[in-house]
């Protein structure tokens, strides 16, 4: 059987990522002490209980008025001062950021923390139009100085230990002294980000919930680059995915508190931003111009599905990551895409295609974890089961996941027709399991057959059927 | 083109064959009772969440704060103290001042006149507009007598909290104070302690890019 171009590429990241002792401890200590926290702050698991059906409930109420909402979100911005953008593509997205870069003629852009960025590939493009993009959360300024991706959707470093980060800073920053303490790691990127701050010309960020009553967008942050990003600078840009919106103000509070709680144990995070309008005609500070960039990039077409709509639920927690018996044993840079562990196993294959990430479908084993603990409740094994059956969809599919059928092929799908053919024929049946009773231990590893006995013990056939003892025993025909 | 975009984006989940309830259910959220604590419990409860956080509490009568902050700024060296001459406490630290304190500093003019100065002033005080005993966190809504970046450049920040507005939760203090009605400021912010990190090994360290210290005078 010949394997798909993404199952030989995700077999060689796995490979890679599980002989990585090092990656291994730093994954297995962090997400254990991030599970724990999350575990103590809500050791009241009733009252958590309550709190996950409010902030499932919050979230489809929200996507059931999804296309409302935007409007109403688009029309309260507008009517605060804030310039709204609507996006199908990541193309597009990144075009709008660098009209506006290009309209006020700057070569630096500040930015805080955004996933959506990520799947943009906005700092990339920039460096290719000739703008430096710099990240100044902490964690992304670790990995963008060493030209990684982040691993990990709260926690982007996560994957390196301090003595990797103690030789980079060494070796990238200039002047910046060999320590490992972290503290002294910590105040090397404050000073030399603090710098940036103050001559920041645009500022962009993500957002985290944007409330359509109020035109109001939100951030979540611990550092204070997030504010130093949207208020230093003239010009801030914030790019959402069309899925962030809720109602009301009033959904924010539940929402906030299953979000910090469920990514880092947090009962909240140190700084929580809520942004309305550019500065204002008597005021001293913030950005002159605010922009919102509404993103599409696939979404819509999950939003059509009823069974798939549910994805987009996601509040971006991580807590799925951090549960994830693959996820901590292999870390994010395996998955391949920027969304890894459970959301981006349901989220990519849906966004770029299953035949561009179907394979992420494929790297669960069902346990449920992330079904256990996501603060609001996203079907995982529901979905992730869909998406294998998409894989292997052809023609005509029932819920249209783009890329659909791209594993099936003529072998299996004779294979199934003659299982079909052999269960429905009890005479077939008969003779086939007396044949397998006595020649079954002879089978020929080859093929499949030997893929699948590579790491796992062959099974036993019985000399003889259920079917046969229970007839021996004269139990009645299924009655 | 962007109009394309939102008419195309808006008309394909305006095509979604998902009607009403149908197989996407909204379930109904329960009532959950909040905290209701009483006022001495919600300052000790918000002081024990903010101390968590490495915040500095002083519950101090209203008529006694301003010296006890004084006496504070006294055991620091601290290059100037950056305040809103238009802030409720304005005009009363002003008479208040004396030469052995540091220098104030108004917040006056617009932030692009002034950059320098704001990114090296070693504190900022700002008043507060209420608190969450349930996580901690102090409300600030900036205005233009009490400028964004006043809680954010300065590496100590002095918030000064009336007890009497500290709220059991986010949700009662959107509530209470009728935010809605009143209408969102340019920028609101929750703040639960000086700034921190923990991207290194979840280790968990203070002052990254927002000030290093925060001390809250809790007037009762």
């Amino acid at each position: 059987m010949t394997k798909t171009a993404d199952v030989v590429i995700f077999e060689r990241n796995v490979a890679k990522a599980l002989d990585d002792g090092q990656l291994r401890r730093n994954l297995r200590s962090a997400m254990t002490t991030l599970s724990q926290r999350r575990r103590a702050l809500f050791a009241d698991t009733e009252a958590f209980e309550q709190l996950r059906a409010q902030g499932e409930s919050i979230r489809r109420r929200a996507l059931r008025q999804l296309p409302d909402l935007l409007e109403q979100l688009e029309g309260r911005c507008t009517a605060n001062g804030i310039q709204v953008h609507w996006a199908e593509t990541t193309a597009e997205a990144n075009a709008i950021c660098l009209d506006i870069i290009r309209r006020h003629n700057a070569r630096r852009v500040i930015k805080g923390k955004s996933m959506v960025s990520e799947e943009m590939h906005l700092n990339h493009f920039l460096e290719e139009q000739g703008i430096e993009a710099l990240e100044t959360d902490l964690g992304e300024y670790i990995i963008q100085l060493d030209g990684e991706t982040p691993s990990h959707i709260i926690v982007p470093a996560i994957h390196k230990n301090k003595d990797q980060i103690a030789h980079l800073f060494h070796e990238r920053i200039p002047d910046a002294p060999y320590t490992e303490v972290v503290e002294e790691l910590n105040a090397i990127a404050r000073q030399e980000l603090r710098e940036k701050f103050r001559a920041g010309e645009i500022g962009i960020s993500g957002v985290n919930f944007a409330v359509s009553e109020t035109g109001t967008l939100c951030l979540v942050e611990n550092e204070g680059n997030g504010r130093m990003c949207t208020t230093a600078p003239p010009v801030h840009i914030a790019l959402m995915g069309l899925e962030k919106v809720v109602e009301k103000l009033q959904d924010v509070p539940p929402l906030l508190r299953l979000l910090t709680g469920s990514a880092t144990g947090q009962p909240i995070t140190t700084y929580f931003n809520m942004i309305t309008s550019p500065r204002r005609l008597d005021e001293l500070d913030g950005p002159q111009e605010v922009h919102l960039v509404i993103l599409d990039n696939g979404r819509s077409s999950i939003y059509g599905d009823a069974e798939r709509r549910a994805t987009l639920q996601c509040i971006r927690c991580g807590a799925c990551l951090n549960h994830c018996p693959i996820y901590i044993r292999l870390g994010g840079h395996a998955y391949g895409h920027v969304y890894p562990g459970p959301i981006g196993s349901i989220l990519t294959p849906q966004l770029e295609g299953l035949d561009e990430a179907g394979v992420m479908a494929s790297a669960s084993t069902f346990c449920g974890a992330c079904e256990e603990v996501c603060p609001v409740k996203i079907p995982f094994t529901e979905i992730l089961r869909m998406l294998r059956n998409e894989a292997y969809a052809q023609g005509e599919s029932e819920h249209d996941v783009k890329g659909h059928g791209y594993r099936y092929t003529t072998v299996e799908g004779l294979s199934w027709k003659s299982w079909a053919l052999y269960n429905t024929r009890p005479g077939l049946a008969r003779i086939g399991s007396q044949i397998l009773g006595k020649l079954g231990q002879h089978l020929p590893m080859i093929g499949p057959l030997k893929e699948w006995t590579r790491t796992r013990t062959p099974p036993l056939f019985a000399p003889k059927s259920l079917h046969q003892l229970a007839q021996e025993r004269g139990l009645d025909n299924d009655r | 083109m962007t109009a394309n975009a939102r008419a195309n984006i808006l008309s394909r989940l305006r095509a979604t064959t998902i009607q009403g309830q149908g197989p996407f259910i909204v379930p109904d959220a329960p009532i959950i009772a909040g905290l209701e604590l009483s006022l001495e419990e919600r300052i000790g409860r918000l002081q024990r969440m903010l101390e968590t956080m490495h915040a500095e509490v002083r519950v101090v009568s209203a008529g006694g704060w301003l010296d006890e902050f004084k006496a504070m700024l006294r055991t620091r060296a601290l290059n100037g103290l950056l305040y809103g001459p238009a802030a409720p406490f304005g005009p009363a630290l002003e008479a208040a001042w004396e030469a052995d304190l540091p220098p104030l500093v108004p917040y006056i003019e617009p932030a692009e006149q002034c950059r320098e100065r704001l990114f090296s002033i070693d504190a900022g005080i700002t008043s507060t507009r209420g608190a969450i005993a349930e996580t901690g966190a102090l409300i600030l809504w900036p205005s233009a007598a009490e400028p964004r970046l006043m809680s954010l450049t300065p590496g100590l920040h002095i918030a000064v909290l009336d007890a009497k507005t500290i709220f059991n939760t986010f949700a009662e203090a959107i509530d209470q104070q009728h935010w809605l009605r009143h209408g969102m400021p340019a920028n609101a912010l929750l703040i639960s302690g000086p700034s921190k990190t923990a991207d290194i090994e979840l280790t968990l360290t203070f002052g990254v890019h927002g000030p290093k210290e925060l001390v809250v005078f809790i007037l009762s």
